[in-house]
């Protein structure tokens, strides 16, 4: 093979040095500063976590390294230099020999990182052929080699696929073994799992960690979760608003951070197995009642001639919410989670009965229907899509008012002033304001308002929390718990993030391929899971303290729910469960 | 905010003031031809040709010449003018009230009436629309209100095709879904929460879209079967002269200018309309 292999000899420990690095956009009087001297090292097999929320400027620095900052940035100052070689000085055409060849980067979405329209296999070996590192059947034996080490099964179909016919798991170790192929000095990754399920995170996480031990790779790791920076970082630079808060040893950041800053963080950043025990709680009368919930929509033909096809996107589910309490809904994307969601709120057709308050709502329309959403309501994820942005907040959290026919102007005035102070917008002039002048934290609590508005008894919060950053994410769910005591409010609370369901949940139901298969309260079904996905997706959760890393080895080997694409007419048999203990429920082995 | 308000603030852009200005006399000149126009505009004048019969430059008589006739001029683009505005703002205004009312219909109902809807439309846009003016046309007598239906009629299929995409899009925002949620009519939901997204669009569509018409116009007077003369319109001035072009410049080129400069300004206006209208463009830094 005639790959370039890194040559030890070649220079010292020291593989990248940024110094004082400092990024600004725009002329004169509008100019911002979004990175300001900013200074690290990156040495040979190591990984050096950049860690921030949103609008840190974090993923700015890994692209100023790679010559690739937006057109509107200003030229940065300050030196980044490889093998002590200034890379802010290189012309274009240099440091397309430097990237991918030298550098390597991964980035948040591999879906739109992935030429849609190339074949896995061509796409490789354009990189190839452009760095001139291989040819012909050496090329395709070394691609072959680096889609193995990132363990993507059945390489030969593989290379001819298209990106889109790979799951998001799949196309990221495309990415990475793309990434990798160069055999690069250093490889960046911007939010790599981000976008990711847990469990397959764990299995990126993983990869990384074994192809930078075989190639003695430095990997420059950006991320917003303190979780996986404990997982993999050797040295962690923190990030706030374009300063360099602090940079420190993993052990120093975690046992003794240095900046307000970290420590708040830190703070914030929930953590599994560490929510405080839930007390005694006397039992309370049931608000939401599902029974055999199933959820199918009929599939796209391919040609007239093929049998007509469904997707059981939730099957035969059966849970019970309680006054008061907060029920967990977590699972992996596509487990039916959100379809659940939705179903509850009767944005689509469903089989099986929903009883909201005793009252069945299955095939309610017009009045009736609407007479049930006054006790029931939705908080969503994106808070900035679900705010009309052409509407003022007042009109926004006035809008269930007006459209129930609540009061007349000024009471609903009134009430608006009363729900927003409730939530923690007490100014004055958040009324007249649009969406777009709030910060994404106070959008949600504007939606939360709104929700409020007409005092349901029921709560379906969508992932309200996973699109903030987890400082903002820790005083959404303080406010959540505080009105669920003032209110006496149920949740459903459907999430994917296994330590945020453990902070606010009473009760946590487990669902995979549309179906429940664990269930009972937090403490049974967390701390001694019984059934084996319940297993796997607790053992791939990172934890952000010291001394936790995690052994992903195990999760290497996706596990594959059911093929939720059946026959039309198909009638799949409800699970069949086994009580554990009091209240736990597990679903047996079919 | 008031219509004075409003008014003041587009005018801070010199552009959109002076739009405003030509659109302003444009209606001013149509409302009160009979006062400005310095002469009748069918009348033929004797002096109004040269001795060879051709048509006179502009002249202190006559302030841009006269035409083939030995009309004056500036008397038909003035008369001229009330003709294209109706077909401008009246065809268009029609074509846009279908086309939205189609296209609203189509996106947010879906299934077999968007459909059958949307079938239709392409129907109508696999005709040529020349074809169809001129059938239309000369199936019913031609006259002003009858030339702007039938230029409704094949101008609403575009507007059709694009607010229906852009309804889908709209109504598969979560905002819409929250609407639903929250117990929204329908009703409530259109005119709420869609049509405001959609108005941008629909500007765009109803100041672009008068350049068209006009144009539209003129071509179906050329063939005999638009607006019938000695009626002036701004597009059959131009179409009556255009063979003399090489001779006669001021016969195509003021009728033309004043095309392009009336639906320079309505979309200039538009563009100004919209931004001002969209709070969400409000507050940014």
């Amino acid at each position: 093979m005639s790959m370039t292999v890194p040559d030890s000899a070649q220079a010292g420990k020291t593989l990248l040095s940024v110094e004082n690095l400092s990024i600004e956009f725009g002329q004169g009087q509008s100019c911002k500063r979004v990175v300001d001297d900013l200074s690290f090292n990156l040495n040979r097999s190591e990984t050096l976590c950049i860690a921030g929320e949103s609008g840190s400027g974090k993923s700015l620095s890994a692209l100023a390294i790679m010559g690739l900052l937006p057109k509107m940035a200003r030229t940065p100052s300050g030196a980044i230099l490889f093998h002590n070689e200034e890379l802010l000085s290189k012309s274009e055409p240099e440091m397309q020999n430097i990237r991918a060849k030298q550098i390597g980067m991964i980035f948040q979405e591999p879906m739109t990182s992935l030429n849609p329209i190339m074949r896995i296999g061509d796409q490789m070996m354009e990189t190839l052929k452009r760095h001139r590192i291989a040819s012909g059947d050496a090329a395709w034996q070394h691609i072959r080699s680096m889609l193995d080490a990132v363990r993507i099964p059945k390489v030969s179909e593989r290379l001819r696929q298209y990106p889109h016919e790979l799951s998001g798991g799949l196309r990221q170790r495309v990415m990475i073994a793309m990434a990798m192929l160069c055999s690069p000095q250093i490889l960046i990754a911007d939010e790599p799992t981000t976008a990711l399920d847990v469990t397959i995170q764990a299995q990126i996480l993983e990869l990384i960690r074994e192809l930078q031990k075989e190639y003695q790779t430095g990997v420059l790791m950006i991320t917003h979760d303190m979780g996986v920076v404990a997982e993999m970082a050797d040295n962690v630079v923190v990030m706030n608003r374009g300063v360099m808060e602090e940079t420190a040893p993993i052990r120093t950041l975690f046992s003794n951070p240095a900046a307000a800053y970290t420590r708040q963080l830190l703070a914030a950043v929930p953590r599994l197995g560490t929510a405080p025990p839930l007390s005694e709680r006397p039992e309370r009368p049931p608000v939401l009642e599902v029974e055999n919930l199933s959820v199918r929509y009929p599939m796209r033909k391919n040609s007239l001639f093929e049998p007509p096809r469904e997707v059981h996107a939730v099957d035969h589910v059966n849970f019970v919410l309680h006054e008061g309490e907060t029920l967990g809904l977590v699972g992996e994307s596509g487990c039916g989670k959100s379809t659940t969601g939705r179903a509850l709120m009767s944005m689509l057709n469903f089989e099986g009965s929903i009883k909201v308050l005793g009252k069945d709502i299955r095939g309610l329309k017009g009045s009736a229907l609407k007479a049930i959403r006054q006790d029931i309501q939705m908080v969503f994820q994106d808070p900035f899509a679900a705010l009309n942005p052409r509407k003022t907040i007042a009109e926004l959290v006035g809008e269930p008012f007006l459209i129930h026919g609540r009061g007349n102007s000024e009471e609903r005035k009134e009430r608006v002033a009363q729900l927003l102070s409730q939530v923690g917008l007490p100014e004055a002039d958040a009324m007249t304001r649009y969406p777009h002048q709030f910060s994404g934290g106070q959008r949600q609590r504007i939606c939360i308002a709104r929700a409020l508005a007409l005092n349901p008894k029921i709560i379906v919060a969508d992932e309200p929390v996973s699109a903030l950053d987890v400082s903002v994410q820790a005083q959404v769910l303080d406010l959540m718990e505080d009105l669920q005591s003032q209110y006496n409010l149920s949740y459903l609370f459907i999430s994917h993030d296994m330590a945020v369901i453990e902070r606010l949940c009473h009760r946590v139901a487990v669902m995979f391929g549309g179906r429940i298969v664990e269930i009972g309260s937090r403490d049974q079904v967390l701390h001694n899971p019984q059934h084996p996905y319940t297993q796997h997706l607790l053992s791939a959760v990172p934890i952000p303290a010291l001394d936790s890393k995690r052994d992903f080895r195990a999760l290497l080997e996706d596990s594959k729910a059911p093929d939720p694409i059946k026959p039309k007419g198909y009638q799949s048999k409800p699970s069949q469960y086994g009580e554990i203990n009091q209240g736990h429920w597990v679903a047996l082995e079919a | 905010m008031s219509a004075l308000q409003l008014i003041k603030k587009l005018c801070r852009h010199k552009s959109v003031a002076f739009s405003l200005f030509v659109i302003v006399s444009v209606v001013f000149a149509s409302l009160f031809a009979s006062w400005i126009a310095p002469y009748d505009p069918n009348k033929q004048f004797f002096e109004g040709l040269t001795m060879e019969g051709a048509p006179l430059p502009p002249n202190s008589t006559f302030l841009l010449g006269t035409d083939l006739l030995g009309r004056d001029l500036l008397s038909r683009l003035i008369y001229g003018a009330q003709t294209s505005l109706i077909i401008g703002i009246v065809a268009n205004g029609i074509a846009i009230l279908i086309g939205t009312l189609v296209g609203v219909t189509a996106g947010f109902l879906r299934g077999w009436v968007g459909n059958v809807l949307m079938r239709m439309t392409d129907l109508m846009m696999a005709f040529p629309a020349l074809l169809l003016a001129i059938a239309l046309a000369a199936i019913l007598e031609p006259s002003l209100w009858i030339v702007a239906l039938v230029i409704a009629m094949v101008n609403w299929v575009q507007v059709a095709r694009v607010i229906y995409s852009e309804t889908i899009a709209i109504s598969s925002r979560e905002f819409i879904a929250v609407e639903r949620t929250l117990g929204a009519s329908t009703r409530r939901i259109l005119f709420s929460h869609l049509l405001p997204h959609l108005l941008p669009t629909i500007m765009v569509w109803a100041t672009l879209g008068i350049s068209t018409t006009v144009l539209l116009e003129a071509t179906l007077s050329f063939l005999g079967v638009g607006v019938q003369p000695p009626t002036p319109s701004w597009g059959n001035i131009i179409f009556e002269s255009q063979t003399y072009f090489t001779s006669a410049v001021w016969l195509v080129l003021f009728p033309g200018t004043l095309i392009v400069l009336l639906s320079l300004s309505f979309n200039l206006v538009g563009d100004a309309l919209r931004d001002e209208l969209d709070p969400s463009l409000k507050g940014r830094d």
